[in-house]
């Protein structure tokens, strides 16, 4: 595993210099793709998975079925399946496999341990728009919560700038590669970039707070507005000058940002509380013609699934966060299967380097909370949760997500049920290698716990 | 003091008038104590006291039957920490009674005379099998965190049974903090606020003052620092924790237990010769801070095995005031991690009514003990499953609170919108 792992990190190292070589030529264009991801998936070899129940993430479960791995993409679910010549074969019984889980809001890395005021990276709170600011330049890829993460069964992430800010900046989405030494290892190949926006509270205070705007929701809703009408005037001067009709606009990081919104190339992230505010968010992307990929932190969701299904907007839920600021006190339990049960797409999301552990549990909550409430919800549905529904909140569906034949290997093999409070991951593949083994010597710890006190099985 | 605390309790643990005969019938009984797991256990509370416990107990005249049905039936759980009943809502500017800010007050802070019962996370909380709590204030400006409670989460008036139940005190990063931001100071400064308190009311009276503490708080850490009260630790780091079982060498007559101790598997021999319990957090697993480096997410099996008392609930920095439901979820990922099912669930049941001194009358189902009953759909450590009763001194509380009030208004399957 030792070795596997630097051919890994010296293919990735090749790939990070050819970048360098196409860097940018001329001054005021934008590079077409700077910072561009230089992620390598680690050598593998087919694994048959034997005998397992299977969630497959799109909502079904298979009893003593098999899952077959090769060349990094799922090549088989079903009974019986021939393994191919030097397949490693796991067949441990009574183990549970499903798609790797995609947590859509994490700050790991940019509010990293140890949480220290150097390291508090992740909110650019010196105006209330600071579209312009790429979360992926403050990740630290020797977070140490990175590792933890994909000992939970975590595959992939969303890292978002903070909410202090009406629009914080842009996220991106993340493998958690452990030994990555620059974020750009660690980038999603292919995966659109978000901006993330906030409502509510946050904003209002922190620049009222200064007495400045947005200080109300009434300064809220006018700083969206306004900035998405300077971004609409950048936009026509930029393809009106791509008609030959006039120059182009100077280039402003902040308008490339919101510009993008507007095309339809960045996806919005928007954290909103409030079923009053998200239908306010959701006027405002009608004003200005463009889609909200998910409400984050939506803890009144259930009261608004209908418009969330019209809209086709996801809600990134908490299992059972509530009460410690107003906009959170109308939380419940049945929050999550209440929008499930809509139709609506359902999300179980952290933001939280202890949440990101256990996500599963989170889903495991709301599944019990909804059914005693009512709710048919089967295990196989839960996990659509966990992994297709924040799939699509990230544009990454057609990657990963499920187990779909062609996809991304990204599987965890559980002790037990991962609806149980007992099971762990035992097994993680990523891109269909063994990133993570429980007890296993491929365990690396972050650069910055190295030679602490640390001891070996420590996590 | 001693006295005047057992009377208090004594008055405090009164059964409350409401309390009626119940017998619940045919349970997976786990008691908590010598007789262990009863199958088809049997537990008849009285007056809001248990009765007794075993198999084939007769109904006395009157009783009300509840038949468990095989289910599980547990004492109720213990929160070993929490802010419950303290804030209705805890940030957004609203009022907040766990945050003690300015130079007045710090350890003379008394979180049972800010406990609200009326809050509705108490109510959210009891409906998850959550009896009982120990809260405190969330931080104040000294090295002293405040007194502490013992509250009773059955939403009645009564619900303080123990006032200054023990004082919290910060003797790692934080309390550097505190005191000039190092700890060669927070010692100096934690032995001259002992010597102040000792020294109350004399050396106040004598017009010389404190040198550490004001009037006010001298009197009140005064009890704890004569060894007739607990002090509660805020301490994660090894080299921390060594500090404060050298300087409990040095005075004997101080009682101490550690809220934190994420590194304290490293030193749990020593722990266990200084008989000095550790409340716990089994998520404990990040370098988030610079005294947790060594966090590993198996130190409760270790401090287990090594023979320390262990309580779990969450880590300081992260107890809140609506969340204490959570403790459960604790413990059962402590399973995950090793901890033997029955430590677990002490943990976050008999193991905190034994370190705040009430293990006498909470945390088991034995005759005599006060009657918080809860009987579960399921294991009460796996996060799936529910209470389908809770009794609290003997009285069943509705499964009610402000969410469930939400829930059934917006529910779509009995108020469809389309």
């Amino acid at each position: 595993m030792f070795s596997k792992f630097h051919t890994a990190v010296a293919l990735a190292a090749g790939l990070a210099l050819t970048a360098c070589a196409t860097a940018p030529e001329a001054e005021d264009a934008a590079t077409p793709n700077p910072f561009a991801s230089t992620y390598t998936p680690r050598p593998s070899i087919p694994t048959l998975i034997r005998g397992a129940t299977v969630f497959d993430g799109n909502g079904a479960e298979f009893a003593n079925a098999d899952v077959l791995m090769q060349d990094g993409h799922i090549a088989a679910v079903g009974q019986n399946l021939t393994p191919p010549e030097g397949a490693a074969i796991i067949d441990d019984g009574g183990r549970f496999v499903t798609p790797g889980i995609i947590d859509v809001h994490s700050h790991l890395g940019v509010y990293p341990s140890p949480s220290i005021e150097a390291t508090s990276d992740g909110n650019e709170a010196t105006e209330p728009n600071t579209a312009e600011v790429w979360a992926e330049h403050s990740v630290w890829p020797q977070d140490p919560g990175f590792q933890r993460a994909v000992a939970g069964g975590i595959t992939t992430l969303h890292i978002l700038p903070g909410s202090a800010n009406l629009f914080g900046g842009r996220g991106v989405t993340l493998r958690p590669v452990l030994g990555a030494r620059t974020v750009q290892e660690m980038k999603f190949p292919g995966a659109p970039q978000s901006l993330k926006m906030a409502c509510g509270e946050n904003p209002a205070r922190v620049y009222g707070e200064r007495n400045s705007s947005p200080a109300t929701g009434m300064g809220v809703v006018a700083g969206y507005r306004q900035a998405f009408a300077d971004a609409a005037r950048y936009r026509r001067q930029l393809e009106n000058s791509e008609n030959g009709e006039g120059d182009p606009p100077d280039r402003s990081l902040e308008m490339e940002t919101l510009a993008g919104v507007l095309s339809g190339d960045i996806l919005l992230q928007w954290h909103c509380y409030r079923a009053d505010e998200m239908a306010n968010a959701i006027e405002v992307s009608h004003e200005f013609g463009f889609h909200i990929a998910a409400f984050h932190h939506a803890v009144e969701a259930y009261k608004i699934p209908d418009l969330l299904q019209r809209e086709n907007i996801c809600a990134a839920m908490w299992a059972d966060w509530w009460g410690f600021k107003i906009e959170a006190y109308d939380g419940i339990r049945e929050n999550i299967p209440f929008v499930h049960q809509a139709g609506a797409c359902a999300i179980v999301h952290s933001d939280s380097e202890v949440g990101i552990q256990r996500l599963n549990q989170e889903a495991a909550k709301a599944l019990a909370d909804g059914r005693r409430a009512g709710v048919e919800i089967s295990r196989g549905q839960a996990w659509t949760w966990l992994s297709r529904n924040p799939a699509r909140a990230l544009h990454i569906d057609e990657e990963t997500g499920t187990l779909d034949v062609g996809r991304r290997a990204d599987v965890v093999v559980w002790s037990a049920d991962p609806l149980s409070s007992y099971a762990v991951a035992e097994r993680v593949y990523m891109d269909g290698a063994l990133v993570f083994e429980r007890g296993g010597l491929n365990e690396r710890p972050s650069d910055f716990e190295l030679g602490q006190t640390y001891r070996e099985g420590a996590q | 003091m001693r006295v005047f605390s057992a009377l208090l309790l004594a008055l405090a643990l009164a059964s409350p008038a409401a309390a009626q005969t119940v017998l619940i019938r045919d349970g997976h009984v786990v008691t908590n104590g010598a007789a262990g797991v009863i199958e088809n256990g049997d537990v008849l509370i009285v007056n809001g006291r248990i009765s007794a416990v075993g198999a084939d107990i007769a109904a006395p005249r009157g009783a009300r039957v509840v038949e468990a049905q095989g289910r599980w039936v547990t004492p109720g759980a213990f929160a070993a920490m929490s802010e419950v009943g303290l804030s209705e809502i805890s940030g957004s500017g609203a009022p907040n009674d766990a945050a003690v800010s300015g130079e007045l007050i710090a350890a003379a802070a008394e979180a049972g005379r800010a406990f609200n019962p009326g809050v509705t996370a108490v109510a959210v909380t009891r409906m998850e099998g959550v009896t009982r709590a120990a809260i405190a204030p969330a931080e104040t400006a000294s090295l002293f965190g405040g007194r502490g409670a013992l509250v009773s989460l059955g939403g009645g008036p009564d619900g303080v049974f123990r006032q200054s139940a023990f004082m919290v005190v910060e003797l790692g990063e934080v309390g550097a903090s505190r005191t000039g931001g190092s700890r060669a100071a927070m010692w100096p400064a934690f032995e001259a606020a002992l010597r102040d308190a000792r020294e109350y009311p004399g050396r106040y009276r004598s017009g010389q003052g404190g040198a550490v503490l004001n009037e006010i708080d001298a009197a009140a850490v005064q009890p704890f620092a004569r060894g007739q009260g607990m002090f509660l630790a805020h301490i994660e780091s090894a080299a921390d924790i060594r500090r404060l079982i050298s300087f409990k060498r040095a005075n004997p007559g101080l009682r101490f237990a550690i809220h934190g101790g994420a590194e304290a598997w490293q030193v749990a021999d020593e722990l266990a010769r200084a008989d000095i319990p550790v409340i716990l957090d089994p998520l404990s697993n990040l370098p988030d801070r610079f005294e947790r480096l060594s966090a590993r997410v198996d130190n409760a099996v270790l401090l287990n095995r090594a023979g320390v008392h262990i309580a779990i609930a969450p880590m300081p920095g992260t107890v809140d005031a609506h969340q204490a439901r959570l403790v459960l979820q604790l413990a059962g990922n402590a399973v995950a991690n090793g901890l033997p099912w029955d430590v677990a669930f002490a943990a976050v049941s008999r193991g905190p009514a034994e370190i705040f001194g009430v293990g006498a009358q909470l945390g088991r189902l034995e005759r005599n003990y006060l009657a918080d009953v809860v009987i579960w759909d399921g294991d009460p450590l796996q996060v799936m499953s529910a209470p389908v009763a809770v009794f609290i001194d003997g009285v069943e509380e509705p499964l009610v609170s402000r969410q469930t009030r939400l829930r059934d208004r917006y529910n779509p399957l009995t108020h469809p919108r389309n």
